[in-house]
């Protein structure tokens, strides 16, 4: 029987059956599955497969890098937007190449359903100069996974793998393959491409540039690239979940000429044949024209190519079977609307949670400092720019509350407020806590800790029981370091600390701390026990 | 064979169950399955929607088409309208009576009933005021299941098998209530009164 398994899973699965060594990942929607099935999997913990969250996406990948350093076979998971964190690194080990298969997984989420913003991961696999691979279906997430280890070691470089939001959280009957062995150690022969000095970097660098034709052939004739050439009015270029889509529309049994790209760089011999043979070309791609863009390259902005570009198909949100269909000139307009009886139900903090006490607190002091003082950042807490809150000002990036804040002050604002949480902080909060400290610039942090990484799913946070002890270590003066519990009975004294803190000239910092209440009893337990032993 | 429905309720209120329960069943009886889900942001009491496509042939698309829905059958009365312009011509709307009110602006309960009723084929159940009486609220989506599962052409042993393995690691006990409000689910479709309020 197949197994019922998420798209994300069937990746999981897929790494663990490739013979990894370990998964190194911050959570982050929509990824956080990939690591999470591996962290039950029986059969990973039974192979010693490394899989325990990292601080976030820059330390995953490092982590990554030196478990294939060693020869062994890692994989790193992470959201679009958590590949920009990691980028120093990414756009490095393509030039100093891997040892072990290493594969990046990046989960796009377009029309943002849990972001800020959609980019396209597959610009970035461009910008390194490797391959990418985007699976069209969970069966094809799966098989993917042995294939992309295969390839990084083959090519010696890592692989990038797409997945978008809509593949990663849908489930379908996968069948799986037997497992392989994991790999032995086995130190690189040479070092020096490890080493980017300058002098290895250029080196290094020629000779991923002079792979740039062993990619294109790899792709060219890729399992996963598939051709079709039969009516020649128009040609249809579609890749990945886009693919589905078009099958959805036209059925098994259709006329189309259709090129499916699973694999780039992109397999230019294929393209020509379609453009040549079709007298239009229409490119359906979930994300930014990416092939488009590269298509009027390679044909000087041709009209007969159209796709987002042209305006068929819309630049912004992600694809439906329904936009497809009207690009292909197939679907009739539906005239049902949603009835205008239906209200809005947009996503809000939990009853009793602690973040709400904090805003409580924050919103009573807004009429003395001014309603524009509140940097947020991301996790639960960001739902405090909404109604009924309304509290928090801005919400850019991981860590951007504090910097923000300082920035503000540093050009004169007085009575900045930055909230950040726990596990934010430590991802990125923490290297501007320091900069603040460094120049004691008058702002008040609140880090709002729940104990967990609780937006994805309540997921361990490595700030566990460490928050006040960073905050000493960093410099904060234990004069406005502050320690509160966020519930409603000490509204006055959270309001009292809060008031006074944002009267100082300097930096203090607030922790609230009080567990999610999402977790169970246990779990709760479990913290308070970890943070015993921690202190 | 193909079936398209839609689930939908708040974040927290256990659609995903009802998809489990449905999945599992088409599995066994050899069939293809798509069910794509809603994770991350929207799981904190917002609106949630899950799409479960079940087919005796390839299913290429992970979304439903817009108006291409046999049903929508969801555990609660507006989230249930939330997803009209899914639904086919003549498609089945299955749905508990029972509000999820955590916004200002939630609708006059007697208008939303009276929309629902605007379309033909529609089965409203207090489920949840069921499920309570048999011992447990939280069954409501399995009394839903079952009313649904009268219009859907998946076998009862099989539903009724999927039960029974998805709730046996939690205990005896919860698998008995739940196969209980399932039944109690088809009862209540197959003597189907039209749902009258009262406030």
């Amino acid at each position: 029987m197949k197994n019922l398994v998420l798209g994300n899973e069937a990746l999981a699965q897929g790494a663990i059956d490739a013979g990894i060594s370990g998964v190194y990942a911050y959570p982050g929607t929509p990824s956080t599955e990939i690591t999470e099935y591996i962290q039950k999997s029986k059969t990973a913990k039974s192979l010693g497969i490394h899989s325990t969250w990292s601080v976030n996406e820059k330390t995953a990948m490092e982590a990554a890098l030196g478990m294939s350093y060693t020869g062994k076979r890692a994989m790193v998971v992470m959201k679009h937007v958590g590949l920009n964190v990691a980028s120093d690194v990414f756009m490095n080990m393509a030039v100093s190449g891997i040892n072990g298969g290493l594969v990046v997984v990046v989960a796009d989420d377009p029309s943002m359903h849990s972001s800020q913003n959609e980019q396209d991961s597959r610009f970035y696999g461009k910008f390194a100069q490797i391959p990418i691979l985007e699976p069209s279906n969970q069966q094809e997430a799966y098989n993917m996974m042995h294939y992309a280890f295969d390839l990084s070691e083959e090519l010696q470089l890592p692989i990038l793998l797409r997945m978008v939001t809509r593949l990663s959280h849908s489930r379908s009957g996968v069948t799986f393959k037997e497992r392989r062995m994991q790999n032995g150690m086995q130190l690189p022969v040479d070092t020096k491409r490890f080493a980017l000095i300058p002098a290895f970097a250029r080196e290094q660098y020629e000779t991923l540039v002079n792979k740039k034709s062993l990619l294109v052939d790899s792709s060219e004739v890729s399992k996963f690239n598939k051709l079709e050439l039969k009516d020649p009015s128009i040609g249809v270029i579609c890749s990945g979940i886009a693919y589905n889509y078009v099958m959805e529309n036209i059925g098994e049994d259709n006329d189309y000429s259709i090129l499916k790209i699973s694999q780039y760089p992109m397999p230019k011999d294929q393209i020509k044949a379609l453009y040549d043979y079709c007298k239009m070309v229409l490119i359906i791609e979930e994300g930014y024209p990416f092939i488009e863009e590269i298509l009027h390259d390679y044909f000087e902005e041709n009209p007969k190519i159209i796709g987002k570009l042209s305006g068929d198909l819309p630049f912004t949100g992600e694809l439906t079977p329904n936009i497809v269909g009207k690009a292909l000139g197939l679907t009739r307009h539906i005239d049902e609307g949603i009835p205008s009886i239906v209200s809005g139900r947009p996503p809000q903090l939990c009853d009793g949670c602690g973040h709400t006490d904090m805003f409580n607190a924050i919103n009573e002091l807004i009429p003395e400092i001014g309603d524009k003082n509140v940097f947020g950042d991301i996790g639960c807490y960001a739902l405090g720019a909404l109604p009924p809150l309304n509290s928090i000002n801005t919400l850019i990036d991981m860590g951007a509350s504090i910097t923000m804040a300082k920035g503000a002050a540093d050009a004169g604002m007085e009575g900045a407020i930055a909230i950040i949480g726990d596990s934010t902080f430590t991802h990125s909060g923490m290297t501007g806590l320091l900069d603040a400290v460094y120049e004691n610039t008058p702002i008040t942090v609140i880090i709002s800790d729940n104990s967990a990484v609780a937006m994805t799913g309540a997921q361990d946070s490595s700030a566990l029981g460490r928050i006040k002890s960073i905050c000493l270590g960093i410099g904060v003066d234990p004069e406005h370091l502050k320690m509160v519990v966020p519930l409603r009975k000490n509204h006055k004294e959270i309001v009292n600390i809060l008031r006074e803190e944002l009267n100082y000239k300097g930096v203090s910092v607030i922790i609230a701390q009080r567990a999610c209440v999402r977790l169970s009893s246990d779990k709760k337990e479990e913290i308070r026990q970890k943070i015993a032993l921690i202190n | 064979m193909n079936i398209n429905i839609i689930l939908s309720g708040v974040g927290g209120q256990g659609i995903l169950t009802i998809a489990a329960v449905l999945d599992t069943a088409a599995l066994s009886e050899n069939l293809n399955i798509k069910q794509s889900e809603v994770h991350g942001m929207s799981q904190r009491g917002g609106a949630v929607q899950s799409h479960v496509r079940i087919s005796d042939s390839e299913i290429y698309s992970d979304l439903i088409p817009e108006g291409k829905a046999d049903m929508i059958l969801s555990v609660e009365p507006m989230e249930l309208l939330r997803y009209i312009p899914y639904l086919k011509k003549d498609g089945w709307l299955v749905t508990d009576s029972k509000s999820f009110e955590n916004i200002l602006d939630y609708p006059k309960r007697d208008a939303l009933y009276k929309q629902i009723k605007t379309y033909k084929n529609h089965i409203i159940i207090n489920a949840t005021s069921e499920a309570k009486k048999i011992g447990n609220s939280k069954a409501a989506n399995m009394i839903l299941l079952g009313a649904a599962s009268t219009l859907l052409p998946l076998s009862k042993e099989s539903l009724t098998e999927a039960i029974k393995k998805l709730f046996a690691r939690k205990s005896e006990k919860i698998v008995k209530l739940n196969l209980e409000a399932f039944e109690k689910g088809i009862e209540r479709a197959q003597n189907y009164t039209e749902f009258v309020y009262c406030d």
